[in-house]
């Protein structure tokens, strides 16, 4: 016989103002199996907490019920108090009375009505609850760092100091990611290279990093504190170990015409490559799709000039299986495709750039040493005009609805570095809005205006076109002396939007992790859990989740870091009780349950079973690893047998509490 | 027909913990006003609502039932909702096959921070219910109270 207690709290005034307190405790006090039904002030107070637990002890509790707030606000502190008075926590159940009825209703005898049926309601589901333990799940003392940016780099260092393992999975031969591409950074104007290289060497060089660039993770099994990650580890026909980066391939390999990435296409590389001077790995790689000996097997002076050997045009793909603890996704973010902006001429124009070719452009290690150059002719630009946020703020198809929120600042940047080398071109700026909130930025972007006479011009850039002298027409509207200009420019750069890597949404849906409509990754909550994702045990890391410049990226990076070593310092974690359970009687082994878990919770096992006529048959039943299932209870509801159940809120619980409400 | 002026509809609404029952509560915070006719349950996900709970719910003599989720794609779960949102749609040719007229069941997507569409909706969903008078056709009249 159970034996249940019901506490019926006022809440100062916020639940007895509307609801008659004792009338729902005297009305509770006759339902079926209630020993004790009390009400009280303030029941999450202490006094009102020992008053619970008092009770259990003196009335022997089989089960609690709590008329008060949310079980959003107080579950966990009134399940901790059934605890240590000795009755399981699983045992307790809350009746929202204060968010879902006092607070909404006014008039005192019906909202005490509801109350009343509230209150039922969590009477009758208490009597099915079990009591439930938490299982424990061991924790593997490694993590995965996916994206080998600045956001990476710093998320696996700092993990690293803390003395944990630490995998850097890099898609493309180097890490670095874009701000290796950059030239120099704002708001102190550094040159980027000086500060990201030696930190990527500090990664390569740290004994508890790893790093498996040329890479992709192609699997994701398990669960928090127990990942299993399949990484593919790309063909790049170098032996990583020998190849010692001397570069004398590059010089001999005849097929000179592969548009170099790094240098955003502005010039060409080598079929065998060596991304960058610094990069690291330095190893280079053989670009199947441009090889002569990869693709009609002529060729093969790259093995001839190598003296290590480390050519080996057989390799193939490469799967390794790896265990981690907690994975961090540092993806970041790539300039959008221009192809649908037309008006801006950016495909029919070389000189019609986006801002990142600008930085290669302007780079000492980019095509023309660090000489800003036309693409075209290689002449000097005397004028330049700059269009902001092209594919940002956008509210039709084209672009992004979003602000790129790094543009206003770069841009600035260029404007004041180009001023300063080239005090004789003359540089615009056409903008929506200049949007420069940060520490010393809006001090930076004044600089650009008032120190350095960049003409900034609120107005919209309505078409680009390339004349027949080489000049490029820009017509634009200047909205604030409300006039249409027209600019004989020798460049265009373009503020183009950023967006999530292509390979964000496959990677998201592996991970089980949620993205945005712009296929931003999700943070758990927006303000107070900004680095974690909603499934737990997968952290966020960078631009991958938003954009950002490169001082927020660090700061996010270091936070998502201090996570992972939360989690990775725990050597077992408590897993939620709540999860969902087959009975193996019932269960006939339909699969139809497999299929809908989003966390691929659920196997089937072959068991014996004896027959009513004392044979035995083998059957094959569902089985759910408590640890994977996150308790949604998708699969209960699929059971076409019914075998499926969801301990806390089972199938019977619920059938209660719609009889309770409808009686 | 013998309408009944008095007649206040039984509503069982199903709310995910994560989206829908923040939501409600929400509404409560801001004292965002709804009527006492609808009772929430809580499931973790809109996917654990089995439409046999809903069938149960109509039976024992509910007027009206509604579900909601979370939005599309933010389902706490990633898919859950996307499974509710076919199961109600089977479950309507259910009901239309019984003969339970459609409009007593609904889906609504309510996020964390929607209390005022939360209020709104379930003010919108009464009246419907309402207008609907009782729901009789499977109501099992042994569980009806005397
Ligand atoms: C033109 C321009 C100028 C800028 N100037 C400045 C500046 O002056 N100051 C400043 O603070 N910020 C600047 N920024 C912003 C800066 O580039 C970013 O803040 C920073 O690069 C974000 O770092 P990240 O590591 O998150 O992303 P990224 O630098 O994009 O790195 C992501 C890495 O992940 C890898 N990756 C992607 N997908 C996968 C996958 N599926 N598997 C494995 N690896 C993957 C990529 O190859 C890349 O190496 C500028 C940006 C632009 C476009
Ligand atoms: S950062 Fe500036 S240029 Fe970029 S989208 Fe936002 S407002 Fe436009
Ligand atoms: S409750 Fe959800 S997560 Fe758990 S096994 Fe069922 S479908 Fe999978
Ligand atoms: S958690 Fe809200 S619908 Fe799945």
């Amino acid at each position: 016989m159970q034996r249940i207690g019901v506490f019926v709290c006022h809440c100062g005034t916020n639940i007895a103002a509307t609801v008659d307190v004792k009338a729902v405790a005297e009305a509770l006090s006759h339902e079926p199996g209630v020993v004790i039904s009390q009400d009280y002030q303030y029941m999450c107070s202490e006094s009102g907490q020992n008053l619970v637990k008092d009770a259990i002890k003196e009335h022997k509790l089989s089960g609690v019920v709590i008329c008060s707030c949310s079980p959003r606000m107080h579950e966990n502190t009134f399940r901790k108090a059934a605890a240590s008075a000795g009755l399981n926590p699983y045992l307790v159940e809350i009746a929202n009375i204060r968010e879902q009825c006092s607070w909404i209703h006014k008039d005192i005898a019906t909202a005490t009505d509801k109350a009343i049926i509230l209150g039922k309601a969590a009477v009758a589901k208490v009597h099915l609850n079990a009591p439930l333990t938490a299982g424990e799940s061991p924790v593997v003392k490694r993590a995965l760092v996916i994206g080998g940016g600045i956001a990476g780099i710093q998320t696996a260092l700092d993990i690293a100091d803390a003395g944990f393992d630490v995998d850097i999975v890099e898609k493309k031969p180097t890490i670095g990611g874009k701000m290796a591409q950059i030239d120099k950074t704002f708001p102190t104007l550094d040159c980027s290279a000086c500060i990201l290289t030696p930190k990527m060497v500090e990664a390569s060089q740290n004994e508890h990093i790893t790093i498996h660039s040329y890479s992709e993770v192609s699997d994701v099994k398990g669960f928090i504190g127990n990942f299993t990650v399949t990484i593919k580890k790309k063909a790049r026909y170098v032996d990583e170990v020998k190849c010692t980066g001397c570069g004398a391939c590059m010089e001999k390999c005849p097929m000179k015409k592969v548009p170099n990435e790094f240098n955003e296409g502005l010039n060409n590389r080598t079929a065998i490559y060596i991304p960058f001077a610094q990069a690291v790995p330095k190893v280079a790689a053989i670009d199947p799709n441009y090889c002569l000996m990869l693709k009609n097997g002529k060729c093969g002076v790259c093995s001839k000039v190598c003296t290590a050997g480390a050519i080996d045009y057989k390799q193939q793909d490469k799967f390794i299986e790896q265990k981690y603890g907690a994975i961090v996704v540092a993806t970041g973010y790539n300039v959008i495709n221009l192809d649908k902006y037309d008006e801006f001429a950016y495909n029919q124009c070389p000189d019609v750039v986006t801002s990142l070719e600008l930085e290669r452009l302007m780079n000492a290690a980019g095509p023309n040493g660090g000489t800003l150059l036309r693409p075209s002719d290689k002449t000097h630009p005397h004028t330049i005009v700059f269009v902001q946020c092209v594919g940002s703020r956008c509210d039709d198809e084209k672009g992004k609805p979003y602000c790129s929120k790094i543009c206003c600042m770069y841009t600035a940047k260029h404007a004041m570095l180009i001023r300063e080398k080239y005090p004789d071109t003359e540089v615009y700026v056409f903008y929506i809005d200049v949007r420069t909130p940060g520490k010393n930025f809006d001090e930076f972007y004044r600089r650009a205006v008032e120190q350095y006479n960049v003409h900034y011009i609120k107005g919209m850039v309505g078409k680009v076109t390339p004349k027949a002298d080489g000049k490029i027409d820009v017509q634009a509207s200047d909205l604030l002396a409300n006039e249409q200009l027209h600019i004989n420019a020798d460049m265009v750069v373009l503020a183009a939007a950023i967006e999530p890597d292509k390979s964000a949404r496959p990677l998201a849906t592996m991970l089980t992790t949620q993205m945005d409509t712009n296929d931003f990754f999700t943070e758990a909550h927006p303000k107070l859990r900004p680095v974690e994702s909603a499934t737990a045990g997968i952290f966020l890391s960078g631009a991958c989740q938003g954009p950002k410049d490169i001082p927020e990226t660090v700061a996010q990076a270091s936070a998502a870091a201090a996570k992972a070593i939360g989690l990775l310092v725990k050597n077992s974690i408590t897993c939620n009780p709540c999860v969902a359970h087959s009975d193996e009687l019932l269960c006939n082994g339909c699969s139809s349950c497999e299929k809908v878990c989003p966390y691929g919770a659920i196997t089937y096992q072959d068991k014996e079973f004896r027959m009513p006529d004392r044979t035995t048959a083998i059957r094959r039943v569902a089985s759910v690893n408590p640890a994977v299932c996150q308790g949604c209870g998708a699969c209960t509801v699929a059971c076409p047998s019914g075998a499926m159940d969801l301990n806390g809120f089972s199938n019977s619980q619920i059938m209660a509490e719609v009889d309770a409400i409808c009686k | 027909m013998q309408v009944n002026n008095n007649f206040e509809p039984v509503i069982v609404a199903f709310c995910c913990n994560w989206c829908s029952y923040a939501g409600a509560d929400l509404s409560g915070t801001n004292r965002l006003n709804y009527p006492t006719n609808v009772k929430i349950i809580r499931v973790p996900c809109s996917c654990r609502v089995n439409p046999m709970f809903i069938l149960r719910a109509f039976q024992k003599g509910a007027d009206g039932v509604i579900i909601c989720g979370c939005h599309p794609g933010d389902c706490h779960y990633t898919s859950g909702n996307y499974y509710t949102r076919r199961r109600i749609t089977l479950l309507y040719s259910m009901l239309d096959f019984l003969g339970i007229e459609r409009n007593r069941t609904r889906l609504e997507w309510v996020s964390a921070a929607e209390g005022a569409k939360f209020a709104a909706t379930m003010q919108q969903f009464t009246e419907d219910v309402r207008k609907l008078g009782p729901n009789r056709r499977l109501e099992d009249l042994r569980c009806r109270k005397q």
